[in-house]
């Protein structure tokens, strides 16, 4: 098969799947119920797993494909701005901490998954128009870590552990 | 397996996440510590301010607004949302807000209930 044609099934494999695990993440009962947006970001993993094994351009895609259908298929147009807020400040920070090197899959994922929380609660900022949502981002940061661990585990799994021919 | 850039690589990683909450906790402390009491209660809906009120004086404050309707109740210097038609409660369930700069949100009604007091108020602790 064309390279090119596998690479873009397998693309739109990975799109369906980060959309799945939003999907099935929402259906969770919430971890902190007083603090809206403390979640594990399970999509995350299929970023990682992405952006270290085809490369920035591969991610970005998957990721925006996921945020535009979410919009589609539930249709709510204030969530598609803190989704795209947090997804592209998340993105463009994994992938340069990636580039400089520095960092194992852990670090890199809890950057993206902390800059997520900095981009929503800056939408959100925008929105109210009020300055006082500092306190949320401190409680955000937090737990934004604790995920960003355990995804950033998870997606070094499946970078070891999914056959280099496959991608 | 362990080679040794992984091993420096985990490293970095335990200083950069460390280093992370540290920022994290300090900036935390600062915006608890540095505000005092409020004095004012501060409604908005939709980024429109709809009522300022005396955080002094006792009163219940029904908002309206597109999406639904919340009711504020200002008691004994605090102030705290009773009811609310979203569907999560969550400005319900948020702890009665005195000092400056707290705030209750209530993200489906679009709602924002803030505190603010005088500008000219020594901060409580200087970092």
């Amino acid at each position: 098969m064309n390279r090119k044609t596998k690479q873009t099934a397998l693309l739109g494999l990975c799109a369906s799947l980060a959309l799945v695990l939003a999907y099935v993440e929402a259906l969770l009962p919430p971890i902190v119920a007083a603090v809206p947006g403390v979640k594990l970001g399970l999509p995350n993993i299929v970023l990682v797993f992405l952006l270290y094994r085809c490369g920035v351009k591969q991610a970005a895609v998957v990721s925006l494909v996921r945020i535009v259908l979410l919009l589609w298929l539930f249709g709510n147009a204030m969530s598609f701005y803190y989704s795209l807020a947090g997804a592209t400040l998340s993105l463009v920070a994994m992938a340069l901490l990636k580039r400089w090197d520095f960092l194992s899959t852990v670090g890199v994922s809890v950057a993206g998954a902390v800059l997520h929380n900095v981009g929503q609660i800056l939408v959100a900022m925008l929105l109210l128009n009020t300055a006082e949502l500092g306190y949320y981002l401190v409680v955000l940061a937090i737990t934004g870590t604790v995920a960003g661990v355990l995804i950033g585990l998870c997606g070094a799994l499946a970078i070891r552990r999914i056959p280099k021919k496959l991608f | 397996m362990a080679t040794n850039k992984t091993k420096r690589k985990v490293r970095n990683d335990l200083i950069f996440i460390a280093a992370l909450l540290a920022v994290v906790t300090v900036a935390g402390a600062c915006l608890f510590f540095l505000r005092g009491e409020g004095t004012t209660v501060t409604i908005k809906v939709n980024a429109k301010t709809v009522g300022v009120y005396s955080l002094s004086e006792d009163r219940v404050v029904e908002i309206p607004s597109d999406r639904g309707h919340n009711r504020l109740i200002i008691r004994d210097g605090t102030a705290y949302m009773e009811t609310a038609t979203c569907p999560n409660g969550i400005c319900v369930a948020h702890h009665p807000i005195h000092r400056q700069g707290e705030s209750i949100v209530c993200l489906p009604n679009q709602v924002v209930v803030e505190i603010s007091g005088d500008q000219t108020e020594a901060p409580d602790v200087v970092l």
